[in-house]
């Protein structure tokens, strides 16, 4: 199983980045090897469409788990296709947001605000 | 008045200003009434409302679409060389194409890499360009459907429009600087920016001032809602060098007027000359 965390930082000491979409970086965990990586979202300069394109980046990394604080519609329309479940962070630390995702401590969101797209023109 | 009366002299002047209600549609509005056979296009497709003081009649409408992808599923082979290419984002692959219509910019650049020809494109309306008739002024309005989210290809065929007009054409424009503004601006020969009396109206001038200097359009200030006070707007114009063409005046008569959906220059002597005065400043700009 893979989970993916928006974080500000390359490095297991980051924050969880408030934006899902356009995260500077994703923090990937695979339970089954206990590795964690790195990779950069392509997505987070994007002019519109960002958290459509980040989720994209997800799916082709075969993510299971994304642990988010906020997630717009567009996103969750891909990543719903994509067998993708959205946990709602509860931590400031990546890493607090893990373990107590590990421990069954998080709960899956259910609120996806409508987006901030359309502000393009 | 002659001046704008032959067909040799046809001029398109855009009203402007960096936000919203500072009287963009008061101006225009009474400017097209008072010109004898010009023509009132409104591009604030978003909220289009001269059509509330005009009500015109013989009303001719046409549809707007854009066209957007559709794809055929059987053809696809999930190559993803669409999703990659789109710039906007509105596509994604996630075991067949996804289409997000709001997010698409009508490019049509998937139908061309997609090597399986699997996309088509379809038509998907977005709103409406209705012309009629008010008094002898011909009304032209855009209306953007609620929920569409570019007025722009509508602003596009009221332009088209505006190019076959044979008389003075008074555009209405969206508030703000940004594309709905640029696509309005770009075929006037004449900008009318229009300024409250505040330090956020003297703002969004700034912006409105420094958009139509960037198009080289020539332009000059309307200063509406003056009530005799500093106004930081007047301040601005005279500190650029910008023409200042009127001051309205802040009156409740005219507020009373405006509010009961009438049109000043046609129930008040007294802003017919205002108006008329407004329309002889305007350079003779062909």
């Amino acid at each position: 199983m893979k989970i993916a965390i928006p974080v500000d930082e390359k490095n297991e000491n980051s924050r969880i980045c408030v934006s899902y979409g356009r995260a500077p970086y994703y923090m990937i965990f695979d339970s089954d090897s206990a590795k964690v990586e790195f990779v950069q979202n392509t997505a987070a300069d994007s002019a519109g469409g960002a958290g459509i394109k980040a989720a994209q980046l997800l799916v082709n990394h075969k993510v299971n788990i994304l642990i988010t604080e906020r997630c717009g519609q567009n996103a969750a329309d891909v990543l719903i296709a994509g067998n993708i479940k959205i946990y709602r962070a509860t931590k400031a630390l990546v890493m607090d947001n893990l373990k107590a995702f590990l421990q069954g401590e998080l709960e899956e969101l259910s609120d996806i605000h409508p987006g901030y797209h359309g502000h393009k023109n | 008045m002659s001046i704008f009366k032959k067909k040799e002299n046809k001029t398109i002047i855009a009203v402007l200003s960096g936000k919203g209600g500072t009287g963009k549609t008061l101006v225009s509005v009474n400017l097209a009434c008072v010109i004898p056979g010009a023509v009132y296009a409104d591009c604030d497709v978003e909220e289009p409302n001269g059509h509330l003081f005009f009500k015109p009649i013989n009303l001719k409408t046409k549809e707007i679409g854009i066209l957007i992808p559709s794809i055929n599923e059987e053809k696809c082979t999930g190559c993803t060389k669409c999703v990659e290419f789109c710039k906007f984002n509105a596509l994604a692959y996630v075991g067949r194409v996804m289409v997000f219509e709001e997010i698409c910019h009508y490019c049509g650049g998937c139908t061309i890499v997609c090597p399986e020809k699997a996309i088509t494109e379809v038509n998907l309306n977005i709103g409406k360009v209705v012309i009629g008739d008010s008094e002898g002024t011909r009304i032209i309005s855009g209306f953007l459907n609620v929920g569409s989210v570019s007025g722009v290809p509508i602003i596009k065929d009221i332009q088209k429009q505006i190019k076959e007009e044979e008389h003075t054409v008074i555009v209405d424009c969206p508030p703000g600087s940004a594309c709905a503004v640029m696509e309005s601006v770009q075929s006037s020969d004449y900008c009318i920016l229009v300024a409250e009396p505040t330090i956020f109206g003297s703002h969004n001038l700034d912006m409105v001032y420094k958009l139509v200097t960037l198009f080289k359009k020539p332009c000059g200030v309307i200063l509406n809602k003056c009530d005799g006070n500093e106004n930081p707007s007047k301040e601005y114009c005279i500190r650029n060098n910008i023409e200042i063409i009127a001051e309205i005046p802040y009156d409740s008569e005219l507020s009373d007027i405006n509010g009961n959906g009438e049109i000043a220059a046609r129930v008040s002597q007294k802003y017919k000359d205002i108006f008329m005065n407004i329309a002889e400043k305007i350079p003779k700009v062909k």
